[in-house]
């Protein structure tokens, strides 16, 4: 089919998107806004990256200096540019494109090509198309420069150095410029004289290859039609997402077990072409009065086998109230994570996928973040030596240790009555009395002022372990700076 | 001695596939050593509310923190249905579960018998005078003063059987040996 290009440009992407955010009197016309910019932290300065249309007319321009820009005009509002939210900006504007025809390309950092062919019918003809684009981007207060060409060269041409909107004129009359050429050659062309492009397709093709290599003879190929130019279209998501429909009611639950076994067939086929394994998965029942029923599954490593999963939603199952019976499932995994096909070698520790399987049934009755591991942690401070950590986002390490013997119960410090920098002879503990049979210490910690911890305020500690004559052996401290016994461990 | 290092092997650790019990102010340290012995994965459950903590840089000569897994339970009940669970799966090989209410005689029974099934061990720490019928032996542990050893290597216990299904009543005097990462008997004479 004879091809038809849309390009969309969008001259003031990062702004527009920034001043879209704000909350702004939309009614007000764009000319009446005041100067706005957005700034970008290069070579050891802030310059201004975009900058809206009164921001121009006070004589602003892109990669000026912030400092510059002020001194021109103090009414300057600038905020920091995030180019990545641009980028995804650009995405979903890629995305609300496919609303005119289903194949739409990116084209650099501030611009959309679409091929309309086939679709332009559906919106009145292209004319129609376009006029319905400009006014949908101007209510959403984007300036955007639009186009149609037989070709992506022509396309962005005219959206780029076409002043008027006249179609049929072709680009013959526009600058060397509008070929996408770097700009050193353009410098050379300027300086032959050859301003225009009609100026070039008037020389012999052999002269123009010889003296600027053939990417000039490429792009005027490309703009005239002569060589053909794709358009990349955006890759769908994929969706990882399956349902049954069923023509009579179910509910039993070994029925619906079944109808979950053959859901997750068809989904961990899915995932494993993209491997990919799921995290967390949905499983919704539609019972035929309307209703609903959800089991949330939260797996404990990435999965993807249908035969492990499978036993682990039978709790959940089992849970479900079925009414007058389920008439349609859906199967969805709402979080997913890469899972790579992995070498087994002598070398690989194997994760016990038992001990996955079983963090994963008590994570589904107790949450899956209340399963937790202890990390190493280094710190002095001792109820900051480990950490606990999520078990199923997590791995084992090591090693662990101490120079010191360390309590292996530790509780908030409790005030004993004592006095003196030595530990007491006698002291009362819980409402029971201790006779110290020997102490070991002082160990002095000092609190980690750059963290700040209401626990420690009271200064430095001195530890010493108390061995007493009833058994029990006790870690207790001395604060120094401020006078005062506690106790805070036992030992084995 | 040798005579009664032997008998308290066949005590220690408790038979497998069953569950046990204990209590007293040692019992955590009961716990570390028979998880460290075991050697495989432990799961600790404890109520979530629980202010104390155990200390992994305390416990690491006894048992490697990289094999304890920690789940936190938000009521006793869950406590239970989850070390059900896990004594089931037989991919742990200890459950120790952190108890602050009696274990009525059905949870007791269905814990025995998940043990059974998945050919783990499961170790209630209870409070004192709290246990349950169906435990298969009940230790009772206490610190227990030395003034003869460095303090270093104090750790000089009381453990005593204070109810067995299937043998006698017993008690040792034990104290952890560093060397060779046990729980070793020590001699009645030695004591004064």
């Amino acid at each position: 089919m004879h091809k038809r290009v849309v390009s969309v440009w969008f001259p003031r992407l990062p702004s527009d998107r920034a001043l879209r955010a704000r909350a702004v009197d939309r009614t007000a016309c764009a000319a009446d806004l005041p100067p706005f910019a957005l700034t970008l932290h290069e070579k050891n300065t802030d310059r201004i990256y975009c900058l809206n249309h009164a921001a121009e007319a006070h004589g602003l321009h892109r990669g000026m200096g912030l400092s510059d820009a002020r001194a021109y005009c103090p009414a300057l509002e600038s905020r920091p540019a995030n180019p990545t939210a641009d980028a995804r900006f650009l995405t979903m504007l890629a995305r609300w494109s496919k609303r005119y025809c289903p194949w739409v390309g990116l084209d650099g950092r501030d611009g959309l090509m679409l091929n309309i062919a086939g679709s332009a019918h559906l919106f009145g003809g292209e004319a129609g198309l376009l006029e319905d684009m400009r006014a949908r981007l101007a209510r959403a207060g984007l300036t955007g420069h639009i186009a149609a060409a037989n070709t992506r060269g022509a396309a962005w041409a005219l959206t780029h150095f076409g002043t008027s909107h006249k179609d049929g004129e072709g680009i013959a009359g526009l600058p060397v410029a509008a070929l996408r050429l770097d700009p050193k050659t353009d410098t050379a062309l300027q300086r032959l004289g050859l301003r225009l492009i009609s100026d070039l397709m008037a020389l012999p093709r052999a002269t123009l290859a010889r003296r600027f290599g053939p990417d000039l003879v490429l792009r005027l190929d490309q703009a005239m039609g002569t060589q053909d130019e794709v358009i990349s279209p955006l890759g769908e998501t994929p969706h990882y997402g399956v349902r049954l429909t069923l023509p009579e009611p179910i509910g039993l639950r070994d029925d619906v077990m079944a109808g979950t076994a053959r859901l997750l067939e068809r989904l961990c086929a899915k995932l494993k072409d993209q491997d990919m394994g799921a995290r967390r998965l949905t499983l919704i029942l539609r019972r035929v009065d309307q209703g609903a029923q959800q089991v949330e599954l939260r797996l404990a490593a990435p999965m993807r086998e249908a035969a492990r999963i499978l036993p682990l939603f039978e709790r959940g199952v089992a849970e479900v109230d079925a009414g007058f019976g389920i008439d349609q499932m859906r199967l969805e995994a709402t979080q997913v994570e890469p899972l790579l096909k992995s070498q087994i070698t002598h070398a690989t520790a194997a994760r016990p996928e038992g001990l996955d399987d079983l963090i994963t049934r008590l994570g589904n009755r107790i949450g899956l973040d209340n399963i937790q591991r202890f990390l190493p942690a280094d710190s002095h401070i001792p109820e900051r030596s480990f950490k606990r950590v999520v078990a199923a986002y997590s791995a084992p390490e090591g090693p662990w240790g101490s120079l010191r013997p360390r309590p292996i119960r530790l509780f908030a410090s409790e005030p004993i009555s004592a006095t003196g920098p030595h530990p007491p002879e006698r002291f009362r503990w819980r409402n029971m009395s201790f006779t110290t049979g020997r102490a070991t210490g002082p160990e002095r910690i000092a609190p980690e002022w750059w963290l700040p911890e209401d626990t420690w305020r009271t200064g430095l500690r001195d530890y010493w372990k108390v061995d007493t004559t009833q058994g029990r052996r006790l870690w207790l401290f001395y604060t120094p700076q401020n006078p005062g016994w506690f106790v805070q461990g036992e030992f084995a | 001695m040798i005579a009664n290092m032997t008998e308290f092997r066949t005590h220690f650790p408790p038979v497998n596939a069953r569950t046990h019990e204990v209590c007293g102010p040692s019992a955590l340290s009961f716990a570390l050593a028979l998880a460290g012995q075991l050697g495989g994965t432990v799961l600790w459950l404890r109520e979530a509310w629980w202010g104390d903590q155990i200390n992994p840089v305390g416990f690491a000569p006894y048992l490697d923190p990289q094999k304890l897994l920690l789940a936190l339970a938000p009521s006793h009940l869950d406590l239970l249905a989850s070390a059900e669970e896990a004594l089931r799966s037989g991919s742990v090989a200890l459950v120790v579960m952190e108890i602050t209410k009696p274990v009525g005689l059905t949870e007791g029974r269905r814990l025995q018998l998940a043990a059974q099934e998945g050919n783990a061990t499961g170790l209630c720490l209870l409070p004192e005078g709290m246990g349950s019928n169906a435990a298969q032996t009940r230790w009772h542990c206490a610190p227990v003063f030395d003034a003869a050893r460095p303090a270093t290597d104090s750790t000089l216990q009381r453990w005593e059987i204070t109810k067995n299904k299937s043998g006698t009543l017993k008690a040792w005097t034990v104290k952890w040996d560093a060397q060779t990462r046990r729980i070793s008997v020590v001699s009645e004479a030695a004591q004064r």
